[in-house]
């Protein structure tokens, strides 16, 4: 509820800026032109936004499985540990901007190289803060399944996949902030669609509402995917809320 | 009470007390340091103790004197640095309760079962029948944070049981409880190995609980954990803890542990 009377009084602030200041707007638009180019421009922002959402999804969706894959191969085994982990560190030093354009030259301007970036950008933090939780599951737990005689394997799948579970989750919510900037870099690296692209074009043709709009329909699918997760998050690991 | 708890074959008869359940001879155990410069700690020195099968045996001392130690060389958890150790299948109930706290209180005490290969219905059932007995009937669905701390203590016993070893290790069991729940979890605990007749080596630095419980007391000095007396406890159970004899037990156990 304070939210959104805080949100109300920026948002007056702001038409009361740009209505008295008499700032032209196309340097800045007022809030209620970018909600005339909200509804005005809905189809178009529509299948752009589709594009976009498909990009992000699917690229959390593979940094997920590979990331997962990977943290539970490097948790289960220290050679493993010791090849991939160097590797998987790295992969977060590339920067975004340089390589775009490359995988854009390699794989072309459809879907994949967006795909690509949002998993590179997605998967560092769900390995990262995998890899921790699962570390960081209680001795005593491990030493219990030990004198219970039970497998490597039974002790990963009933005691520290579950304990991990929150950690995954935070992960997952981390690379979700990121999802959306990658989205968009991927898209000014080359493309013919989606948000991004929308934005770059709008700048040139004067459409700064046009921008505007856009940059607040990918804010608001950042903030339903978090919800989202913090929604699964209370219904998947309830017990890491609940007070022990 | 009754319990369900099927034991293993090679799980003796209570009866037959001639067998050695558990049999230390000069064990001793040492820990190598820490960290570069420190000194190994001897946890145990040429400890030498004995569980016949269906005997409950209490093992008193100082804190840091290598109870835990003791427990996890019976359980197979380490091994002896010197002396000779013999013992049957053993299940560790350490003082932390340990529960998953994502699992409800009947998967919990079927832990052990699921390990062992039992299939996870099957497992809840007969966890969930030993719960019952346990008086837990109303809580099987519950979290470990919906129980309290004597609930916790019985499901983790439970788990342990379902282990299906014929030795139970435990590890100052009620250490964590309040002081009336602990009493009333020491008659319970045994009346449960009354109904259901398992070698005990119960680790704990409360003599009293020791003297309700066991058969007989081994009273360890301060490290290195060496056995300075060994009680007999001859009288019959249930037993009060008023009882004159249980009363001049304690002194003598107390001046032994003053004296270690």
């Amino acid at each position: 509820m304070r939210v959104a009377l805080v949100l109300l009084g920026l948002v007056a602030g702001w038409e009361a800026y740009v209505g008295f200041g008499g700032i032209d707007d196309l340097l800045l638009p007022a809030p209620s032109a970018i909600a005339a180019a909200l509804v005005d421009d809905r189809a178009l922002l529509w299948t752009n936004f589709v594009v976009t959402a498909g990009e992000i999804a699917l690229g959390i969706a593979a940094a997920l499985v590979l990331g997962l894959g990977c943290a539970i191969a490097v948790h289960l085994s220290q050679s493993l540990r010791r090849a991939l982990y160097p590797l998987l560190v790295t992969s977060q030093a590339i920067p975004v901007p340089v390589i775009a354009p490359l995988l854009v030259v390699w794989f072309g301007y459809d879907l994949r190289p967006k795909i690509a970036i949002v998993a590179l950008v997605c998967f560092f933090p769900i390995v990262v803060s995998t890899v921790d939780a699962l570390d960081r599951c209680d001795a005593d737990l491990r030493k219990l399944m030990r004198s219970l005689g039970a497998s490597r394997w039974q002790t990963f799948r009933l005691v520290e996949a579950p304990a991990a579970l929150p950690g995954l989750v935070t992960g997952a919510k981390l690379s979700l902030a990121f999802a959306s900037i990658a989205a968009v870099l991927a898209e000014w690296a080359g493309s013919e669609n989606g948000l991004g692209h929308l934005v770059l074009q709008a700048l040139p043709q004067f459409e700064t509402a046009r921008a505007y709009a856009a940059v607040l329909i990918l804010a608001a699918f950042s903030l339903t995917l978090f919800a989202a997760l913090s929604l699964a998050e209370r219904r998947l690991v309830p017990w890491a809320r609940a007070p022990r | 009470m009754q319990t369900r708890t099927t034991a293993p074959p090679e799980a003796p008869a209570a009866a037959n007390t001639e067998v050695d359940a558990v049999r230390l001879d000069g064990v001793s155990k040492t820990f190598a340091p820490v960290r570069r410069g420190a000194a190994a700690v001897t946890a145990l020195e040429h400890v030498t103790l004995r569980a016949r099968a269906g005997e409950i045996v209490a093992v008193v001392g100082p804190s840091g004197c290598g109870k835990t130690t003791l427990l996890e060389l019976v359980c197979g958890l380490i091994e002896p640095d010197a002396g000779t150790l013999r013992a049957q299948p053993a299940a560790l109930m350490a003082q932390r309760d340990l529960l998953l706290p994502w699992a409800s209180a009947a998967d919990n005490a079927a832990l052990a079962l699921r390990v062992a290969g039992t299939p996870h219905a099957a497992a809840r059932e007969q966890a969930a029948a030993l719960l019952r007995d346990f008086g837990l009937e109303g809580f099987l669905h519950a979290r470990p944070h919906e129980l309290s701390g004597g609930m916790r203590q019985r499901v983790a016993f439970a788990r342990t049981l379902l282990a299906g070893r014929p030795v139970l290790c435990l590890d100052e069991p009620f250490a964590a409880l309040d002081a009336l729940t602990r009493m009333q979890m020491q008659d319970w605990l045994g009346a449960a190995l009354r109904a259901d007749p398992r070698t005990v080596v119960l680790v704990t630095h409360d003599v009293e609980e020791a003297l309700v419980l066991a058969d007989r007391v081994v009273v360890l000095s301060q490290r290195p954990g060496r056995v300075v007396a060994t009680l007999d406890v001859p009288s019959a159970r249930p037993r009060q803890r008023t009882d004159p004899e249980i009363v001049a037990l304690r002194a003598r156990a107390l001046a032994e542990l003053d004296s270690a």
